[in-house]
């Protein structure tokens, strides 16, 4: 059954739409992530014009961090002070990203720097999260782990501007979040992504922010931020999909809940390992189609 | 289907009964319909052209979509991976285009006469806006627009048959595909004898959306504000929803 897109303007079916916010719902069931850095890429696979799978996905990032950031919420694992600082830096970040992406749209260079930042960043968390899975995975066979220490005084300690946050236990400069949430809005704009795949590790790695609290803390945010980049692209650029959000958001509720249950017999660590491979798979892919010779040296740049 | 058979046929006949009235109209031909609307569930459309001649002759029908600009990107390969390095705009370029003959092109006019008439993709006019490029790298730009048009099946690949039924009659087919652009169509049917255009027809084709995708289309850029808050509520709502029904498993 086919059904035409109103904003992407193409015809595309039904089921597989269904299907696709299916299968990413899974997988974000499973490993407890967004999706976003699937599901944009995938989109942009299937021929919806990359303008369009950014926006769009923004939109259903919305959706999907409300009912995850409720159900954290009910477990009080949402630290709002940090989450409000976070979302500071994500509010102007994310307007100057889509004020980037409109300009580099313009110019015809928007697919290259979509590209681009995936290879980066999803090689990057593919990589750490990997060698960290399979370090813990060894660690555990071998030796009882030791106790970490609650965090480690570094430069970023010494920063100006401290401020309190009690539900994470930490009492650092505000600058730091301030700018995470920042780079994590650009990117947010560009890619078309909630941004927990680099929100989360920057929370635990560079505030050292108890994990208990990071998801919750993150979609929290991530909501805001996606919201804005919503609103924006709409405003600006008319490349938001409603019929299309609607349709993977459906595809994706039913996904997570399956992909939830299936996470729960599966351990910690092998799963992280697992989310590494298909992070680092995504990469590779797009890494190998910037390197192949296109099959058409010419293409179509914006129409309108 | 069939409601527009009947219509064919009627208006089959009406047409040899014109033609056969007067002498100066050598040419007439109608389509099936004049709107094609694109609704939720469009993949495409096919609509029919029918007509009648006077005499022999081979029959040429063109199918052109809105004219717009087209801004075309060729990569370079720059450290290993291919970025688009140069850019280059069509001031007016068609959006669609279509062609059908009675018999190939070539075999029924010279090389002249199809070129004025812009007969088959190859041999469309595209003006590019600016003039500093060489005629060599014109055509390079050039051809890589047409392959890109033909790509993504708005520019014809091949010629259709335009069939004749006895020797007045005839009629060919209009494939819209699911991505076709909107706007005001020119079908133009042209009539050939001994390699000249004896006669011509243009007709219009409207293609526009309707129903519900007009609706979100118009409202997301009338008034796009409103149309991301609603987006946003949605999805807030969507995944309040969603929470709930988690809740409930």
């Amino acid at each position: 059954m086919q059904i035409y897109l109103p904003i992407a303007e193409m015809s595309v079916n039904v089921f597989l739409l269904l299907g696709m916010g299916g299968g990413v719902g899974f997988l974000s069931g499973l490993f407890g992530v967004g999706g976003g850095f699937l599901m944009t890429p995938l989109l942009i696979f299937i021929g919806v014009p990359p303008a369009v799978a950014v926006g769009t996905e923004a939109n259903q990032i919305v959706a999907s961090s409300v009912s995850g950031v409720l159900a954290h919420w009910g477990r009080g694992n949402v630290d709002f002070k940090m989450g409000f600082v976070l979302l500071l830096g994500g509010f102007v970040g994310s307007t100057l990203g889509v004020l980037l992406f409109s300009f580099l749209r313009e110019v015809g260079q928007i697919d290259l720097v979509i590209s681009l930042s995936y290879v980066v960043f999803l090689g990057i968390i593919g990589a750490l999260m990997f060698s960290e899975g399979v370090r813990t995975m060894r660690r555990r066979k071998s030796a009882p782990t030791q106790r970490r220490k609650l965090h480690q005084h570094t430069w970023i300690h010494g920063l100006p501007l401290k401020m309190r946050f009690r539900r994470s236990k930490l009492y650092i400069s505000a600058l730091m979040p301030l700018s995470i949430g920042f780079l994590v809005g650009v990117l947010s704009a560009i890619m078309g992504v909630g941004g927990g795949f680099i929100m989360v590790p920057a929370m635990i790695y560079l505030l050292g922010m108890p994990t208990s609290v990071v998801i919750g803390t993150s979609l929290f945010q991530i909501i805001f931020v996606t919201a804005n980049v919503t609103f924006l692209q709409a405003y600006a650029n008319q490349t938001v999909d409603v019929v299309l959000a609607l349709l993977l958001l459906t595809g994706a509720v039913i996904g997570a809940q399956f992909g939830a249950r299936a996470g729960a017999r599966l351990q910690g660590e092998e799963l992280r390992v697992l989310l590494a491979l298909m992070v680092l798979a995504v990469c590779a892919k797009l890494f190998y189609d910037l390197l192949i010779t296109p099959g058409d040296l010419y293409s179509l740049g914006i129409t309108r | 289907m069939n409601r527009r058979f009947v219509r064919f046929a009627v208006l089959s006949v009406a047409v040899l009964t014109l033609s056969a009235s007067s002498r100066a109209d050598t040419l007439v031909a109608d389509l099936s319909q004049h709107l094609v609307g694109i609704t939720t569930g469009f993949a495409g459309a096919d609509v029919l052209l029918f007509g009648a001649v006077e005499g022999h002759g081979d029959v040429v029908v063109i199918t052109r979509g809105p004219e717009r600009p087209a801004v075309m990107h060729r990569k370079s390969r720059i450290l290993g991976v291919w970025v688009n390095t140069a850019s280059m705009t069509f001031d007016r370029v068609p959006s669609f285009y279509g062609v059908a003959s009675s018999r190939p092109l070539e075999e029924i006019a010279p090389a002249t006469v199809l070129a004025r008439h812009e007969m088959g993709v190859e041999r469309l006019r595209l003006a590019l806006a600016r003039a500093k490029a060489s005629p060599n790298v014109a055509a390079e730009w050039r051809d890589g627009l047409l392959r890109n048009f033909q790509r993504a099946g708005l520019y014809a690949n091949s010629v259709r048959n335009v069939t004749f039924l006895g020797n007045r009659l005839f009629r060919t087919r209009i494939s819209l595909p699911a991505n076709v652009p909107t706007g005001i169509y020119q079908v133009q049917v042209f009539l050939l004898v001994e390699g000249r255009v004896v006669s011509a027809q243009t007709t219009p084709l409207s293609v526009s959306k309707i129903g519900g995708e007009a609706v979100v289309y118009d409202f997301a850029y009338a008034q796009p504000a409103i149309y991301g808050l609603i987006a946003i509520a949605l999805a807030l709502v969507a995944g309040w929803l969603a929470h709930l029904a988690f809740r409930k498993a």
